[in-house]
């Protein structure tokens, strides 16, 4: 897959440090945030809100087929996680040795998540551990 | 609003195309569909095509006029409709509407999509984009990887099987055994998609729909000139469509999509139908699980019990409803493009009673229920035979 540096560096504070927002006009939580709240559209209050990263694996599959760019990492584990503070969010099970569930307590951690061959960028983002 | 009618229909065959481009895709449809029609090129007032990434598959975007160019239709107004993999059924619910409103009178809906210049990971790769480019795509997730996400979770909250899953795609290839168009002309047993190889947990490879060349094409035509050109016109009873968010974790649910039971609901309200009158559907089995979930949105089963009735064969050709009698996504291929617009095809061939050995006995009213992405957009068809 192309990426664009510039897209990386968009959204580099929510990937680094799980960085989402709140509409103060419903209490909704979102990660990754948005600039209008799904409840409220045109009346959102959005402020930012860092998650604290740490929730349950709500689903899980292992890519065994991958898309282009990801041919190294494959098989890897991805999984949806309920974060304590609501939203659901995708990412990487990071192998520890540790049985992977539906129900299993996680951890953010930062992780390398894709490498654009020897000279090009290195992709840095949240991965999730279980706990 | 006038009553619409289907007038005419075309398929190409299924399957890997290497012979055809898209231009070729393009006029075996279209030129199938106007001779079925038994209507001239130049009666056609105006073309909407659905087609989903070409530019990413080969390079070629604009293909609404080149589906026109390539047809003769001559200087028409050609629109392409981009919805994912409800590109075609999003096309052809445009051509409802132009006829509707009385916009246009004689109106082509296509669908067409060439997938398989392009190795394996670019395809995954250009199918990706129906899903969020910046959170999902960027974690290497796949469709494969987004309904395996949705299977896992069906499984964990409903008790649902990978051999039940696997019933799906047997079914489906069986009755695309039937059907001369479709790519897969090969039973297979419930052991044989266990075995194959896996893709993105617990979804195997004969769990997944195929990469598949191909294109459909459709003549509409307001109801009360139909049977100008057609003994047997079917009426769009209903024409229906929702959306839902683009990110799979911002659902309500991964269990059920709810833009496909706020579109089926809304469908049979206006066909004034219950799911109980419909005697055959063509649904959006992208994955195995995709059809048990869509069995249980559009209402012909309980939450939760439509794996087991699958698995008990009351969805087989002349069971309590004949699903996926074309051989669906899994076996008849999945042009994603074309797919919405294929469905109405079969749909249309069921309705006529011209099924052969696939044909639903008696069917009267048919539904089409076409996805896109992991549920953003669904597009909800009632197609009925008029007497």
């Amino acid at each position: 897959m192309e990426k664009s540096p510039a897209d990386l560096w968009r959204k580099v504070r929510s990937r680094y440090i799980l960085l989402g927002n709140m509409c103060e006009n419903c209490g909704a939580r979102y990660f990754p945030p948005r600039l209008v709240c799904r409840n409220c559209g045109r009346n959102s209050k959005m402020k930012d809100l860092r998650f604290k990263g740490t929730g349950e694996i709500y689903s899980y599959t292992i890519i065994r087929s991958p898309p282009d760019g990801f041919e190294d990492l494959a098989p890897y584990t991805v999984a949806l996680i309920k974060l304590d503070e609501g939203p659901i969010v995708e990412g990487h099970i990071v192998d520890n040795g540790k049985p992977v569930q539906i129900g299993t307590r996680v951890r953010a951690v930062l992780r390398r998540i894709y490498k654009e061959g020897d000279e090009g960028l290195i992709y840095y983002q949240y991965k999730f551990e279980p706990v | 609003m006038r009553d619409v009618a289907i007038i005419g229909v075309g398929l190409t065959k299924f399957g890997e195309r290497w012979e055809s481009g898209i231009k070729e895709l393009m006029a075996e449809a279209g030129l199938a569909a106007l001779e079925d029609a038994n209507i001239s090129s130049k009666d056609i007032d105006a073309i909407y095509g659905g087609s989903m990434t070409p530019g990413r598959f080969i390079g070629q975007e604009h293909v609404a006029a080149l589906m026109a160019d390539q047809l003769g239709l001559g200087n028409i107004p050609a629109t392409r409709v981009e919805n994912a993999c409800a590109s075609g059924g999003t096309a052809l619910r445009q051509g409802y509407m132009a006829v509707a409103s009385g916009l246009h009178d004689i109106v082509v809906v296509g669908g067409v999509e060439k997938m398989t210049d392009v190795s394996t990971g670019e395809a995954t790769t250009a199918l990706g984009g129906a899903g969020d480019q910046e959170w999902e795509l960027f974690q290497g997730l796949t469709f494969p990887g987004l309904y395996a996400l949705m299977a896992r979770r069906h499984m964990h909250e409903y008790g649902t099987t990978e051999e039940q899953m696997a019933a799906v795609a047997v079914k489906n290839h069986e009755n695309a055994y039937h059907n001369k168009y479709a790519q897969f002309h090969r039973r297979i047993t419930i052991d044989d998609v266990l075995n194959s190889k896996m893709v993105a947990d617990p979804l195997k490879l004969l769990d997944c729909s195929p990469i598949t060349d191909g294109a459909a094409a459709i003549v509409l035509a307001p109801m009360d000139v139909a049977k100008k050109y057609n003994d047997t016109p079917i009426l769009i009873a209903a024409s229906e469509q929702a959306s839902d968010t683009l990110r799979l974790a911002d659902r309500e649910s991964l269990t059920s999509i709810k833009a496909a039971r706020i579109a089926s609901q809304k469908a049979y309200e206006h066909a004034k139908v219950t799911p109980k009158d419909i005697d055959v559907a063509e649904v959006h089995d992208c994955f195995t699980i995709a059809e048990i979930i869509a069995m249980e949105d559009l209402g012909f089963f309980k939450k939760g019990e439509a794996a087991k009735a699958i698995e008990e064969g009351r969805t087989a050709i002349n069971g309590d409803i004949s699903v996926n009698t074309s051989g669906g996504l899994k076996g008849c291929g999945h042009p994603v493009g074309a797919t919405g617009i294929k469905q109405a095809v079969e749909i249309t061939w069921q309705l006529r009673g011209e099924a052969e050995g696939r044909q639903v006995a008696g069917a009267e009213i048919g539904l089409t229920h076409n996805v896109g992405g992991s549920g953003a957009t669904a597009v909800v068809h009632i197609l009925k035979r008029v007497n």
